[in-house]
């Protein structure tokens, strides 16, 4: 553990990646406090640019919205569906995986079809379909986003679980007589950790990506106010106020980015000997 | 296994991925809040209960679950992939008339990002450590956490709106009497932005695995082995490294190309290019189920013959697969 500490640390982008998401983190979690006003609330004079008027760091949007306080309600949003969906994802692909790897035959070729259908599948489609037609609201989107996630995962723990089963340590298990089912979970599993939560990380990044690309579209929760959602409202006032996209653009940019910069980070501490992948 | 059964093999499982994204699709419409029969009546502007009921009928809406699906089957299996009351025209008609533009947009931007990215991604791996490489490797890393949409936005602002060097929309100036090859120019104008923002981001994948693959195969025995005979390095790179090295690039940028379409649909609704995935769009925020499940439907099946087109070109030029058949 203290191995993997220090090398983290002197890993600079991902030191650099910590510091931008626990900076988004607090913001997040402050947001009530910071911005009591609900982030719709009409609170000045419309298109005021960012830095000119106290009390509006970032200026106010074309309804005369706070842009700092959609900002930091909209962190919430990003942060909030990118853990959930992608645990639900793992939900979903860690069981599936590693079954279809430890039972092998049927199962998993069973498991590896279903798996490869919802591959071929293009993702961001399929979560477009499934959002606008089960109407968005924050679990549905949520739902989607981990729907079209869990097929990486699924084929990741396939195979270290199927390299793991054989290993003495399963042999042990098996003669002090355990279950199958306390080996898989209990002995093999948690071998397999280490690129689960890589990939884990990795998740979570293109989920913050995939969610504002939906609120872009329009595909948002209209009760929550969130980066993507910020940017298509803008969309046709760019000619007059460009900074208005480019704001929360930046905002989902800093945050996917230092989530890649830890997952790598992760990736080189926790697999030292390996060389270090590109994906 | 000889390439003819191969590409059966595929197709068989192409058939079955489409029949069961059919059977999603059919789901899904009947998960849909609200009776299918009561929207369309919506969308064609009479909502009195009487049309209602007519609607239900003509569209055996009235019928067993069962009987409606294989309804929904067969017509798919004819092609028909049901009405756009929005746009009133047949589904299948509509997204005809707009795949050549998508078709255009995204293989120009896959071209573009497959050869960009592994163009960079050797020089970075020639490189290795040295400071181009850093830089080259960094962009890559800030591209890849970049949203597609946002980047086509500021592309605008930035290149339209500031610069004035390429049009903000469309696929062609509107109005202009163009002719010959002026048309052409004039089309390879509107088509920079849109392909070169949809494209950033499939470059920075491609040229983060064409940098780790080389640097993997450089490591390699039979590279040493090729060393140790006294090859040439420029001969190395070429004939040992750059061949092994490039094929998982071309496999995976194969598979990438379900991605690719999720990102047409964002590009060219910023751009507003007149592709499928505009269509989807528009048929999104029009409600237009049945335009929605057939552009998706037909965007899956692009895609699946993409995947077999590209297992074809893998098996042509990996040795190992003996695919070549002729030998």
């Amino acid at each position: 553990m203290i191995d993997f500490m220090k090398r983290f640390s002197q890993n600079r982008g991902a030191v650099i990646g910590l510091t931008i998401l626990t900076l988004v983190i607090l913001i997040a979690v402050f947001a009530p406090l910071l911005y009591p006003n609900s982030p719709w609330k009409m609170v000045q004079r419309p298109f005021l640019v960012p830095f000119s008027v106290d009390g509006f760091l970032l200026g106010t949007d074309t309804l005369g919205r706070d842009v700092a306080a959609g900002l930091a309600h909209g962190a919430r949003v990003s942060l909030i569906v990118g853990l959930v969906s992608t645990l639900v994802a793992l939900l979903i692909g860690v069981p599936l995986g590693a079954l279809a790897g430890f039972y092998g035959g049927l199962v998993d070729d069973g498991a590896m079809r279903f798996t490869e259908f919802f591959q071929t599948i293009p993702n961001f489609a399929l979560a477009i379909v499934l959002v606008a037609i089960l109407e968005p609201t924050l679990p549905t989107i949520t739902l989607a986003i981990a729907i079209v996630s869990w097929p990486p995962v699924a084929r990741l723990v396939r195979a270290e679980v199927l390299s793991l089963r054989r290993r003495e340590f399963v042999d042990a298990a098996r003669l002090a007589g355990l279950s199958n089912m306390r080996i898989l979970f209990g002995h093999v599993l948690p071998n397999a950790m280490s690129p689960i939560i890589v990939m884990a990380s990795l998740m979570v990044a293109t989920a913050i990506l995939l969610e504002s690309s939906l609120s872009f579209l329009g595909l948002g929760d209209p009760n929550i106010m969130s980066w993507g959602y910020m940017i298509g409202a803008a969309r046709t006032v760019i000619r007059n106020a460009w900074w208005l996209s480019f704001i929360p653009g930046l905002a989902i940019l800093l945050t996917v980015l230092a989530l890649n910069l830890i997952g790598e980070g992760l990736n080189d501490a926790l697999n030292p000997r390996l060389a270090r992948k590109g994906r | 296994m000889t390439i003819v059964t191969a590409i059966s093999g595929r197709l068989l499982k192409a058939v079955i991925t489409l029949l069961m994204i059919v059977i999603l699709n059919f789901f899904l419409i009947h998960a849909a809040p609200g009776d299918p029969a009561a929207v369309m009546a919506g969308e064609a502007g009479a909502a009195d209960a009487q049309y209602i009921a007519q609607l239900r009928e003509q569209f055996g809406l009235d019928q067993p679950l069962l009987t409606q699906f294989w309804n929904y089957v067969s017509g798919i299996l004819q092609l028909d992939l049901g009405y756009s009351y929005r746009q009133q025209m047949p589904v299948l008609d509509l997204i005809l008339e707009r795949l050549p533009a998508t078709l255009i947009l995204t293989l120009t931007a896959f071209g573009m990002s497959l050869i960009l990215g592994i163009v960079f991604g050797l020089a970075a791996a020639a490189r290795q450590g040295k400071w181009s490489d850093t830089i080259i490797t960094s962009l890559s890393l800030l591209f890849y956490a970049t949203p597609l949409f946002w980047v086509a936005l500021m592309a605008v602002v930035l290149f339209s709106i500031k610069l004035g060097w390429f049009p903000a929309f469309g696929y062609e100036t509107v109005g202009a009497d163009y002719s010959g090859f002026r048309v052409v120019l004039d089309r390879l104008e509107h088509l920079v932005l849109p392909a070169f923002t949809l494209g950033l981001f499939f470059m920075a994948v491609y040229l983060r695995m064409t940098r780790s693959s080389v640097l993997e195969v450089s490591q390699m025995d039979f590279v040493k082995t090729a060393r140790a005979k006294g090859l040439s390095e420029n001969i190395i790179r070429r004939r040992h490294i750059l061949r092994n090295a490039l094929l998982p690039v071309v496999t995976l940028a194969g598979l990438q190309a379900g991605q690719l379409v999720g990102g047409a649909v964002l590009t060219e609704t910023v751009f507003a290019w007149p592709g499928i995935g505009r269509l989807m769009f528009e048929s999104l925020t029009a409600r237009d189920y049945n335009t929605l499940l057939g552009v998706f439907l037909i965007s899956a099946a692009m895609v699946i013959l993409f995947n077999i087109m590209t297992d074809l070109v893998y098996r042509l030029i990996d040795p190992r697969i003996g695919a070549g058949g002729s030998s």
